[in-house]
């Protein structure tokens, strides 16, 4: 595009959504960036782990306790009032971000494998039995792994993963023929942790729903990275985890449908979850706050609200594009390492690189990358039946943010350089 | 700032690539596993008793640069020594590596004193003792190491 015509376009379409990242400008919100770790500038490439926090989420935590602490649901005075407003409005802003039909249908957790649990625990135990099946597939994070494991030895139920391919793609078909009456219900990450795959979900919820059964999906990778709309995937359920998108650590969301959420039986026992209580009975309360036992995360809610508003006020689509090239210029400037393999390399990816070099182990790689203030990721990634199905024992894993840059990715090039310095 | 040759230095690296007593042992009479599911670093150690002294040793199995020096020089300082003078220099290993070691400690561990630059790396600790509680295990009798929170 010419500047004229570019300009043209942000005239009749003035959509924030079209113009490139000022990533300089991203990286003065984020503190932490801004130091050296080693005597060099911290690369920050563990996203997938945990992201950074923008001053935003920080300041709001602290104006939280500052000015309006209180429990929230209780007290008739202004402080609780007011807390409780502010969690409810930080309810409000997810239901927005997902794009869910009523706030109702967002409960609080402590993150992506609490939501999964609780599902097994409530849904799961109601609806599955002996001879039944939980379908999952082979690139799901322990977290979407465990939690059914418990359930199926519970009930006697089966456990059954649909394959992927060398290249880390879903084998959609085999997903397909594995879906049988026994099936109760199907859980699937959105992105994969270790590989970056962007997993089908309309698809697999369209097939998984013309056998009626129900889909969990995990997102703890996809929501910081994709846009998610929960009413166009139809899904059933919908994970993810505060950290990993920018905001405060222990909290985390579980999304379901109404109709789903309603006819649960409540996961853990307490104070806010009840309506009415009396030593031979007690009733509940509605929903989410059924779901919701004790004393919340208060903080938590509000800082996550926060990050979200960060994510929307720079938009999905912006930060995907971005991340997107950063995935791309990464991979054409790692892929010509002599003795350097790419793990995951399906067509529909996410800002994850997961690779192997030589004979080097990644536990090496990492301490090397370390003292030149790189942070990646090594190891099994939480998805040992992934290693197993690529046969290595661990990757290395460089997963790219927002506030990531080119030069970042230069970094990390020099860096597998040195390491084959070290080994040589 | 630590040096990577500190941590790296030539003979791990040597050792790491060509590992000595790398093999399964069809004498033994001993053997366990060790297993760090942090990294998915994993060995076998197996060991031919002959009473109390290690008449034969040698490992297997897949692991980082440093666990599996170690693992290689580990098998080599043994062979031929009694289970408690094993014990001994494994003290004295964990000492070194976690940076705890009296300044005489180098010298009575010999070749394994290239292991000091561990202590720089707290995150690598588990690496180099890896072999050596599966050592302690296959000792024991105890198909599996358990490795301690703490190293
Ligand atoms: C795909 C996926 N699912 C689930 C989780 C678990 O998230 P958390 O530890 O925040 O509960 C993670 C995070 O590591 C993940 O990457």
């Amino acid at each position: 595009m010419t500047t004229a015509a570019r300009k043209l376009g942000s005239e009749s379409c003035p959509s924030p959504d079209t113009e490139p990242l000022d990533v300089e400008k991203i990286r003065a919100d984020f503190p932490i960036l801004h130091q050296q770790i080693h005597g060099k500038p911290l690369v920050y490439l563990d996203n997938a782990a945990t992201s950074q926090k923008p001053r935003a989420v920080i300041e709001a935590i602290t104006r939280y306790y500052e000015s309006s602490n209180a429990n929230i649901h209780r007290g008739v005075h202004f402080l609780s009032e007011h807390a409780t407003e502010e969690h409810e409005e930080a309810r409000r802003t997810v239901q927005r971000f997902l794009n869910a039909r009523s706030a109702n249908e967002i409960v609080f957790v402590r993150g992506t494998t609490e939501a999964i649990n609780l599902v097994t625990q409530t849904y799961g135990r109601a609806h599955v039995g002996a001879g039944d099946e939980v379908l999952i597939t082979g690139m799901e994070h322990h977290s979407d792994i465990v939690p059914w494991q418990l359930l199926c030895n519970e009930k006697g139920a089966k456990l059954r993963a649909a394959p992927i391919d060398d290249n880390g793609a879903l084998l959609l078909e085999e997903f397909a023929r594995l879906l049988n009456p026994r099936t109760k219900i199907v859980a699937v990450t959105h992105v994969s942790n270790a590989l970056g795959t962007i997993n089908p979900v309309r698809k697999i919820v369209e097939l998984a729903h013309q056998h009626g059964v129900p889909v969990l999906v995990d997102g703890a990778q996809a929501v910081p990275h994709i846009r998610v709309d929960v009413q166009a995937l139809d899904c059933d359920f919908y994970a993810f985890s505060g950290h990993k998108i920018y905001g405060p650590t222990g909290i985390g969301v579980l999304y379901g449908k109404a109709s789903h959420l309603n006819a649960m039986p409540p996961y853990q026992g307490g104070g806010d979850m009840i309506a009415s209580v009396t030593f031979e009975k007690s009733t509940y309360n509605k929903v989410p706050y059924k779901f919701e036992a004790g004393t919340p995360d208060i903080a938590g809610a509000i800082g996550l609200g926060a990050a979200l508003r960060y994510v929307e006020s720079i938009g999905l689509d912006r930060i995907a594009a971005h991340e997107h090239d950063l995935l791309e210029y990464a991979t054409q400037a790692i892929s010509p390492i002599p003795g350097l393999r790419i793990v995951g390399t399906a067509k529909e990816k996410a800002g994850v690189l997961s690779f192997v070099f030589d004979t080097v182990h990644p536990h090496d790689i990492g301490t090397i990358l370390d003292q030149e203030g790189i942070a990646i990721r090594t190891g099994h990634h939480c998805s040992q039946p992934v290693m197993q199905r690529f046969d290595i024992p661990a990757t290395a894993r460089a997963s790219f943010a927002l506030y990531n840059t080119r030069e970042e990715v230069d970094a990390l090039v020099r860096g597998i350089e040195k390491v084959r310095e070290v080994f040589a | 700032m630590s040096d990577l040759r500190d941590l790296y230095q030539e003979q791990i690296l040597e050792h790491s690539k060509a590992p000595r007593n790398f093999r399964e042992l069809g004498t033994a009479n001993h053997q366990a596993e060790g297993n760090n599911p942090l990294c998915g670093d994993r060995f076998t150690v197996y060991l031919q008793m002959d009473g109390d002294a290690i008449r034969d040793i040698s490992f297997q199995g897949a692991g980082c640069a440093i666990s599996k020096a170690s693992a290689s020089m580990m098998t080599q300082a043994l062979k031929g020594k009694t289970r408690a003078e094993a014990e001994q220099i494994f003290e004295r290993f964990h000492k070194l590596v976690t940076g705890k070691g009296a300044n005489g400690e180098e010298e009575e561990l010999g070749k394994l004193a290239v292991f000091s630059g561990v202590s720089e790396y707290p995150a690598r600790v588990k690496c180099a003792t890896l072999a050596w509680h599966t050592l302690e295990a296959a000792f024991e009798g105890q198909p599996e190491a358990v490795l301690p929170d703490e190293d």
